[in-house]
């Protein structure tokens, strides 16, 4: 007896499915996380309550979920630009310390200023610094047909080293206790918090606004309309008479100025001052956040609150059910594997014959 | 400056470059054959993680060395299921396998973090690396199967076209270079440090990535490359037995520069990319039915 494996395209493409099977992995992921927790000897009801339901139980947490979302949302916002495009930009870490740097120096060379521009001064400064490290990739791709990916990457580590000299040297804070961190901005150069006592802070606001103006974007603009085509196929937009290589400019600028500000707001936010470790991995994860969200905008947030809780509840772990918190790192893993998978269940149809 | 000193800086070079050769050598075979496997420091990290538990469980190098390479197999068997029976995006199936193997690695570890452990001489696996740097090279060049993975790479339909079976091959290299990641990690973990701790690769992964691209895919160059590599990181360390007084951390990202300068100089000549990088990296292949 042979089996044979048919694989097929699918002629009936189901958006409907498209837009579902984010869910499906998820629930792919919580089935297999509970063996893990198993395998730990721990009560999987038990863990995943630790996990996802105790960190939002409270209006603390829920601003937690909030802090966390923010920088993840602007990012992915940013980079699905470039995803539709078909064009990957995976150096947003980068691009996230560059604009931590710009603006955060803003915010260090004017460290006695009590003026209201201070504040926005380092956000541009953010975005500034965000798109300037990656135009280096778009200018590489543009003019040398170099591989983007691999050179956003590089330049990644590039900047935290960049960030590293500077909390080191010449940034360091002189009443530190020789602690490689910078001194505290200045209130004025300080994000507000929308809520007293709570750490949730404006950055929020401007995930939705960047979210407002993406849909807008993306479903009534010719820009939109591009990025699409050229997505599909960089000849037909080139057929089209559409200036590829500067659609490759603008979406590498966009998704950089975005990274900038999370970057950006991260420091002048929640943190307060530059330090070698700004980020937890915030800028590889939010690229597993655009494609959970589908590059659709609305997606991206809904995602992005879904990571943000993955990594809530594993610092929760770590607290209540000793486990490291790398424990989120797991579960982000797998929700990226099984949505890749679920997408191939429609794209495809199988059938064994 | 003695002859002591250079020699006992060599010695730390060699000891402490020998991962990325092991992981670098992997890559390349898999990249040759036209995928980007993006989840090294994954690999490297679980590779580093089940050899050293079931050492310090069993107490047997050999058992250690053998889950330490299965492990490599089953995540490197994972990611290749993914990108080559699913066609899923080689970027993101290699992100997922970096991230989750961070995890997975850091909770398998947290138990054993600490233990101390009777590490290995580090001196077999250096002789054994130099040797796989030459058999790869020899594979590669001059065997008829090494044609068939450089000509998967380069033209996966024309492959096919010529008989060769192309997912097949590519699973090959896929584990190839997932066991050599994990190697990577269990040398370090044995032999280089000795010790298991959360994330204790550092990097290592993303360095063997650009090295792979720093060398344009060439077994030799890549040796070469990775002790530049090597040597710059310890010259950091030793920089005031140089005398120079130069920020640490512009050593610490030249191995990333080297490689964008590589990278934009065998990119902008045609013909140079043509010798050296594999054209179908990256490029899912769908089999026509």
């Amino acid at each position: 007896m042979v089996y044979l494996i048919r694989v097929q395209l699918r002629e009936d493409y189901s958006n409907l499915i498209f837009y579902l099977s984010p869910l499906v992995a998820v629930v792919l992921t919580l089935f297999f996380g509970s063996f893990i927790f198993l395998i730990l000897d721990l009560s999987p009801i038990e863990s995943f309550k630790i996990f996802f339901i105790s960190p939002i139980s409270n209006s603390y947490g829920i601003s937690e979920l909030f802090v966390k979302a923010t920088p993840l949302a602007i990012i992915a916002l940013g980079l699905s630009y470039c995803f539709k495009n078909n064009i990957y930009n995976i150096g947003a870490e980068g691009q996230l310390t560059m604009g931590a740097i710009f603006g955060g120096g803003i915010g260090l060379l004017f460290n006695d200023s009590t003026s209201v521009f201070l504040l926005p001064l380092m956000i541009l400064f953010g975005a500034i610094g965000g798109s300037f490290w990656a135009t280096i990739p778009a200018i590489l791709k543009t003019k040398f047909n170099t591989n983007e990916i691999l050179t956003s990457l590089m330049l990644t580590y590039v900047a935290l080293f960049i960030l590293d000299y500077f909390v080191v040297g010449p940034w360091k804070d002189p009443e530190g206790y020789g602690l490689p961190k910078s001194m505290p901005f200045p209130d004025a150069g300080r994000l507000p918090v929308l809520f007293d006592g709570l750490r949730v802070h404006i950055g929020v606001y401007f995930a939705m606004i960047i979210c407002f103006i993406t849909y807008i974007v993306y479903n009534k603009t010719l820009f939109g309309f591009k990025l699409k085509v050229s997505g599909l196929s960089s000849k037909a937009s080139q057929y089209a008479g559409f200036k590829y290589k500067n659609l490759i400019f603008y979406t590498f600028i966009i998704s950089g100025a975005c990274a900038g500000l999370a970057g950006l707001f991260e420091v002048s936010g929640p943190i307060g001052l530059l330090y070698r470790d700004i980020s937890p991995n915030y800028g590889f994860t939010a690229i597993i956040v655009a494609f959970l969200g589908r590059l659709n905008p609305i997606g991206i947030i809904l995602s992005s609150l879904l990571i943000a809780l993955t990594y809530l509840g594993a610092e929760d772990a770590q607290l209540f059910l000793k486990i490291p918190s790398a424990v989120g790192f797991v579960f982000q893993g797998l929700v990226l594997f099984f949505l890749l998978g679920t997408d191939f269940l429609n794209k495809y149809r199988v059938s064994i014959e | 400056m003695n002859i002591e000193l250079i020699i006992g800086i060599l010695n730390i070079v060699l000891i402490s470059t020998t991962p990325l050769v092991f992981a670098g050598i992997g890559e390349l075979v898999t990249e040759k054959s036209g995928v980007l496997n993006l989840g090294l420091e994954g690999l490297m990290l679980v590779g580093a993680v089940t050899g050293f538990i079931t050492l310090v469980l069993t107490g047997n190098y050999f058992y250690s060395l053998i889950l330490s390479i299965i492990s490599g197999v089953i995540l490197s068997g994972i990611f290749a299921f993914l990108v080559l029976n699913l066609m899923t995006n080689q970027i993101a199936t290699g992100l997922a396998l970096t991230i989750f193997g961070i995890g997975l690695s850091a909770m398998l570890g947290k138990k054993f973090s600490g233990t101390p452990i009777e590490g290995l001489s580090p001196y077999y696996f250096i002789i054994i690396s130099f040797l796989l740097v030459f058999s790869v090279g020899y594979f590669l060049s001059k065997t008829k199967s090494g044609l068939i993975v450089r000509a998967v790479g380069e033209n996966h339909n024309s492959a096919y076209a010529l008989g060769y079976n192309v997912i097949k091959t590519r699973y090959f290299t896929i584990i190839f270079g997932g066991v050599m990641s994990s190697l990577a990690g269990y040398y370090i973990s044995i032999c280089y440090a000795p010790m298991w701790q959360e994330g204790m690769t550092a990097g290592r992964g993303w360095i063997a990535l650009a090295l792979v691209v720093f060398a344009t895919w060439k077994p030799w160059r890549l040796l070469v490359g990775a002790y530049i590599f090597g040597g710059v990181a310890i010259m950091q360390m030793n920089l005031q037995a140089f005398g120079v007084e130069l920020p640490g951390q512009i050593f610490n990202m030249m191995p990333y520069i080297a490689t964008l300068i590589v990278l934009v100089f065998i990119s902008s000549n045609k013909v140079r990319l043509k010798l050296s990088a594999p054209s179908c990296l990256n490029i899912p292949y769908e089999k026509n039915s």
